[in-house]
């Protein structure tokens, strides 16, 4: 709730990685000059790439207001498991990056000239939802706690992307070639090893994470 | 810790502290009387900032043992943190939050927590408790960190440095609230400021103790600003 405040008032997170992702989505639009079938191929990648680099930006400001005043120690005082801090950051920069999301995916379907109701018929929707969902929270599971560990850092611009990129690879992976197979029209396989790959790493990301994250803060 | 229970609130028991090979704390011996104040006195980096970082539990300890009220903080679960407020350097508030609304928080994370009017009354904040705390002047940022600590209304309050850039007025009034705190009928809040400020500390404490190369090399009761002085600088020539 702090941060959902912090948010409202500055308004700062959200609209920061809004405007990221869909420069990110733009570039890639103009750089390409895709048609309807390149689009179906490439476009599900691309708007991973937006997501991923927009997400990373929200991250890296996530720890900004505990950084300030050193408020992340004002939290470990709190007479509670210091994991609630963890889960605490995780819902709040799973709900902006959702959000940042939610305004992106209809500028892609524009930029691309995609008709998703048509490329996403019946349950295929409700799968493209899971995996949005999968695939972000894996992603901002890790990125809390690597955001936690380069935020006391004078290099956490750079550390944070470094360390995210590298050990998000299964998560980026599985959750763009799960979106690529549903925005297939005719795919050669399903997407449910990707889409259990995709949620079997976001759970391991997101109970690792839970585990270490006293540690990471005392260290 | 426990209402109640007599014996040091707080007890370290050769207490270390490194930094990858930097020895900080060397083997500390101390004990925090029930109800006093005591004030640490030594110069920049003679360990008071770790010592005070173990002691609210923000920093883990290379060796030796920690006691609060007698338990040691190893068979202790994180509902012991409740009794303990720290003021740090820094005031630990959120700056895009008003003053009210960063005490309401803490008051939220500590449960059973004390009224934020009271708090905003006895800080001398009232009249800005709808600012946020980056518009606060350091004066007022110290008052909020200090109403920030006191919420749960902890039975061991620690204070790093708490006069550090204040002006004399602000200084003042910050040394009267901690008069206030130390004299409230019917609390028995454990005090241990480190500070720089000889003048003040030495006007607050009940006991003074001096720190040097992570150790405490003084420690008695009723010393006198002139002798506080002659130990520094004898410290600072060794």
């Amino acid at each position: 709730m702090k941060d959902v405040r912090k948010e409202l008032r500055t308004k700062e997170i959200v609209s920061s990685m809004f405007v990221f992702a869909v420069l990110v989505l733009l570039v890639f639009n103009f750089s390409l000059a895709l048609d309807e079938t390149r689009a179906l191929e490439l476009g599900p990648g691309i708007l991973w790439t937006a997501f991923i680099f927009a997400g990373t930006l929200g991250l890296n400001r996530s720890f900004a207001a505990e950084r300030e005043n050193q408020s992340l120690s004002g939290l470990m005082l709190a007479p509670t498991d210091r994991s609630a801090i963890y889960f605490g950051k995780l819902l709040s920069n799973l709900a902006f990056t959702l959000l940042m999301e939610a305004f992106v995916l209809p500028l892609f379907v524009v930029f691309f000239n995609l008709d998703l109701w048509e490329i996403l018929p019946g349950t295929d929707l409700a799968w493209f939802g899971v995996v949005l969902l999968l695939g972000t929270l894996g992603y901002t599971a890790l990125g809390t706690i690597l955001a936690a560990v380069a935020a006391n850092t004078t290099m956490r611009d750079v550390l944070l992307p470094m360390l995210l990129f590298s050990f998000a690879i299964p998560v980026v992976i599985a959750a763009s070639e799960a979106t690529r197979l549903l925005f297939d029209v005719d795919p050669l396989s399903g997407p449910r090893t990707w889409i259990v790959l995709l949620g079997g790493c976001s759970l391991s990301y997101l109970a690792v994470s839970w585990m270490v994250f006293e540690y990471v803060l005392e260290e | 810790m426990t209402p109640g229970v007599q014996g040091p609130v707080f007890a370290a028991r050769r207490l270390s502290k490194r930094f990858g090979r930097t020895p900080v704390l060397r083997d500390v011996d101390l004990e925090l009387e029930r109800g006093r104040c005591h004030v640490l006195f030594g110069r920049n980096g003679a360990g008071k900032s770790t010592l005070l970082g173990v002691a609210a539990t923000l920093l883990r300890p290379t060796s030796g043992e920690l006691l609060y009220d007698g338990v040691p903080l190893s068979e202790l679960d994180s509902s012991a943190r409740a009794r303990i407020g720290l003021v740090s350097h820094q005031s630990f508030v959120y700056a895009d939050l008003t003053v009210r609304e960063n005490l309401e928080f803490y008051a939220r994370l500590y449960g059973n927590a004390r009224d934020a009017d009271e708090l905003l009354d006895w800080a001398d904040l009232s009249l800005r408790q709808s600012s946020t705390a980056r518009s606060l002047s350091r004066g007022m940022l110290q008052r909020l960190a200090i109403a920030r600590a006191l919420v749960h209304e902890p039975q061991l309050l620690l204070l790093d440095e708490p006069f550090t850039g204040l002006d004399a007025p602000s200084a003042e009034r910050l040394s009267d609230l901690l008069t206030n705190v130390k004299n409230a009928p019917g609390r028995e809040t454990t005090i241990l400021i480190a500070t720089h400020d000889v003048e003040r500390g030495v006007a607050l404490a009940d006991r003074v103790l001096l720190m040097e190369g992570g150790r405490i090399v003084f420690d008695a009761t009723g010393a006198s600003v002139d002798e506080v002085r002659r130990l520094l600088l004898k410290a600072h020539t060794l």
